[in-house]
């Protein structure tokens, strides 16, 4: 018996050590240089020979007057495995450091052995609440690279389905910043809302998360009869419900005490950082890729971008907010224009042949043999193609070597980068700012970590 | 209660139905969820698929207060060891559900920085299939854990028959390969 | 073909990008320089900073005048005055690949700089905390170079021939 717990107890000295990550973590402040603490601290600006500022709040602290504690990774509100490592005085935070790599998951390796058709069921899971914005993404960097053309109604049902994606998003973002902050009904009602988007994205691919929809040369399968009805109710209803938040979020003094003023942003911090999406359209600079630098057929339909003032977290709400109704005033110009045609290019390179033709011609079983085992190849080169994803610019970068699987594959995660403003908004604040401050941030683990 | 190992009676079969009843009616999950199945598992939780009539809408915390682990994700290199000490400190009778493909046996991801399985770091109960599973499929998959907690068969297949003890120290199950294997794997 | 005003300087080898206005080939001295004068010159934003292992294909297009070595450093650049987008490639060295930080231009490539030296094992000078960022922290091996196996657990289905 004895015998039993010395064992018992140095497995459990095995397993304790084995969760912390060394050099990753935050460090004391004698042990840590300057520019380092200079980060933790958020000083974005002042780089050059960064020196410590004697005036500061902080800077002459000792180690014993302040305590380092860590939050997550498995924590209610870190939106994921988000581990955050908080040096607090009291109740108000001084430096910041966030551990990530908890969700890794070799998706760039993993993406340079799957061929192109296969490679959309691997990007897609990277943001996994706007799965079909991943896929766009890497569809459109395949398609610069193979220089074909796709019809109309694929460009069409693209960003009616991206739009659709970004309500969804939006909502499940609503939902939990609800309940982050106390408001838990929220939940019910972002969840509730997304149920009569996924019951339309069931019916059009087959899944209601992770659905492997868009692919190099167009779509999958064409709408269902009868979307016009389906999108249309989903509209109306989503459109009425944004009022009711409004009612019960937006003008609450509980709500606007937590938010309004909180975490502010300023346009130079946020270019320097590389923040994007949001975060960005909340301190006054109207950048978004849909208006900027448009793809799809982003010129043709009439929306507005919305753009904060403070940006506090309160304008990142707002901008969330008003963002669903303007994705819906485009699902229903989409609903209008919606052009007929094909689904997908009927380029034999990159389209397998109908099924029906495969049991009577056996060029037709051959070429469809050749393209779902060995794929197609893509000409040798490189691209980078970036769209606008709910929480910023999501782009991929491809290499291409000539054959049929990708080189390199590379995402530039929106969340990724936006994560660094992490240290820079919760200086200052207090413990409960940490979690709005991560909650209107908006990381998705799965592609800051990939 | 160690109430398996009596000879019943007709007063104490009917003592362990209650107590078996109550467990599982209440079970509590700790909120385990990584990647995207941790998104349906709050769809499941929402009001469509609703997981307040089994009593399991309350997702503790805190995994002292926690019976029910849902494995909801892919587990990692680095996520692998903070897994098995959430799973440690959750007290007895503690059961896992591995929600989605990439728990059961990782999935599309077999590759170097994914476990192949969360069943090589703790014992799983349930495997449930999918990627990500739909509500449905998670609530079948609840619904067979609570059908085997009625039955009791799920107690007995743990220990194989030995009576269970309160101490506990014979009751660590820890993997025969260390927790996450952590080298460079070259061509 | 919009045209930057100015162009990039003189000594730098350029060349048409694919999805982007120019891109750029500078040596490892040019490198720092050369990201230097496009930010005072309107790209107020480095959107993304990632590594390349051309062990395989070592034998790519690239324009005359630049020597290929087995890793890249490519940096995408973004104007939002001007809308328009910069490509940089910049040859990093084949066994112990070293290139300057970006960190004090543009803040934001701290993390991007971090995941280029924990997959790729490539050196940042002047990086104020160059650690893993993914891999945990003993991890060893860079795991997205070439020679770096993906790691598969071999997988064997009922009543097929053997494991795949």
């Amino acid at each position: 018996m004895s015998d039993d717990t010395i064992r018992v107890a140095e497995r459990l000295d095995l397993l304790t050590a084995e969760t912390s990550e060394g050099a990753q973590e935050l460090q004391r402040r004698d042990t840590t240089s300057d520019n380092e603490l200079g980060r933790e601290v958020g000083a974005v600006l002042r780089l050059d020979g960064l020196t410590l500022d004697p005036t500061s709040v902080d800077y002459d602290r000792h180690d014993d007057e302040t305590m380092i504690i860590n939050m997550g990774p498995s924590h209610p509100s870190t939106h994921g495995v988000l581990r955050l490592m908080l040096e607090l005085d009291g109740e108000f935070v001084l430096r910041t450091k966030p551990v990530i790599g908890y969700l890794h998951t070799g998706m760039e390796k993993t993406g340079e052995e799957l061929s192109y058709i296969q490679g959309a069921t691997n990007v897609t899971r990277m943001d996994y609440l706007s799965p079909v914005i991943n896929e766009l993404c890497f569809s459109m960097a395949v398609e610069k690279l193979l220089d074909i053309e796709v019809p109309s109604r694929a460009v069409w049902i693209r960003m009616l389905m991206s739009e659709l994606n970004r309500i969804s998003s939006h909502l499940v973002w609503m939902a939990t910043n609800g309940m982050d902050l106390g408001a838990s009904s929220m939940m019910i009602y972002g969840l509730r809302e997304r149920e009569l988007i996924l019951a339309f994205f069931e019916k059009t691919a087959g899944l209601r998360l992770n659905l492997n929809y868009v692919r190099p040369g167009g779509v999958a399968a064409d709408l269902p009869d009868g979307w016009r009805d389906d999108v249309l109710v989903i509209c109306d209803t989503i459109y009425a419900r944004t009022f009711e938040y409004d009612e019960l979020l937006t003008g609450q003094p509980i709500f606007r005490n937590r938010m309004v003023g909180v975490a502010p942003l300023t346009a130079e911090e946020a270019l320097a950082l590389g923040v994007t999406g949001p975060l960005l359209r909340s301190t006054g600079v109207p950048w978004d890729l849909r208006r900027s630098m448009p793809y799809l057929a982003y010129d043709e339909v009439d929306f507005d971008v919305i753009v904060g003032t403070f940006g506090d977290n309160f304008d990142r709400y707002a901008i969330r907010l008003n963002e669903i109704r303007e994705s819906i005033r485009i699902v229903r110009q989409c609903i209008e224009k919606m052009p007929s045609g094909d689904y997908r290019s009927q380029d034999p390179k990159v389209t397998p042949p109908p099924r029906a033709r495969i049991g009577e011609s056996m060029e037709a079983l051959i070429h469809h043999f050749k393209l779902f085992t060995e794929g197609f190849h893509v000409p040798a080169g490189e691209v980078y193609s970036a769209v606008e994803s709910p929480r910023g610019e999501i782009g991929c970068y491809l290499v291409s070597d000539g054959g049929p699987k990708p080189y390199r594959l590379h995402v530039r995660a929106p969340s990724f980068v936006n994560l660094q403003a992490v240290s820079l908004l919760m200086r200052g604040g207090s413990m409960s700012d940490t979690i709005t401050v991560i909650s209107t941030i908006d990381p998705v683990m799965g592609e800051v970590d990939r | 209660m160690a109430l398996e190992d009596l000879q019943h009676n007709f007063l104490t079969g009917p003592l362990e139905d209650i107590v078996r009843w109550a467990r599982r009616a209440s079970v509590w999950p700790a909120s385990f969820g990584l990647a995207c199945c941790a998104i349906e598992m709050m769809a499941t939780g929402g009001a469509d698929f609703d997981l307040a009539r089994y009593g399991m809408e309350v997702f503790r915390n805190s995994p002292r207060q926690a019976d029910l682990m849902i494995v909801a994700g892919r587990v990692s290199q680095k996520m692998a060891p903070v897994l098995r000490q959430v799973y440690d400190q959750m007290m007895e009778p503690k059961w896992v559900i591995s929600m989605g493909v990439c728990a059961s046996t990782g999935g599309l991801f077999n590759n170097y920085a994914i476990v192949q399985g969360v069943d090589q770091i703790v014992p799983v109960d349930v495997y449930a299939p999918g990627c990500p599973p739909s509500p449905e499929t998670l609530m079948h998959a609840i619904l067979t854990l609570h059908e085997q907690i009625r039955t009791g068969e799920i107690m007995k297949r743990r220990h194989e028959g030995r009576p269970v003890h309160l101490d506990g120290a014979q009751d660590l199950w820890t993997p025969e390969v260390p927790v996450a294997v952590r080298v460079g794997t070259p061509k | 073909m919009i045209s930057l005003s100015p162009a990039a300087p003189p000594g730098v080898v350029t060349s048409e990008g694919l999805a982007a206005d120019l891109c750029c080939f500078p040596t490892l001295d040019q490198y720092f320089s050369l990201v230097r004068s496009f930010k005072d010159d309107g790209f107020e934003m480095c959107v993304d900073l990632s590594g390349v292992d051309y062990l395989e294909h070592f034998d790519r297009w690239l324009p005359e005048g630049v020597a290929p070595t087995r890793f890249e450093v490519v940096v995408n650049l973004l104007s939002l005055s001007k809308k328009q987008r910069v490509r940089i490639r910049v040859q990093a060295g084949d066994d112990a690949p070293e290139v300057d930080s970006l960190f004090s231009l543009y803040p934001g490539t701290e993390a991007m700089e971090r995941e280029a030296f924990d997959l790729f094992g490539l050196l940042f000078a002047n990086h104020p905390d160059l650690t893993r960022i993914l891999m945990p922290e003993e991890w060893e091996g860079h795991p997205l170079r070439k020679d770096y196996g993906a790691g598969r657990v071999p997988v064997q289905f009922k009543e097929s021939p053997g494991p795949r």
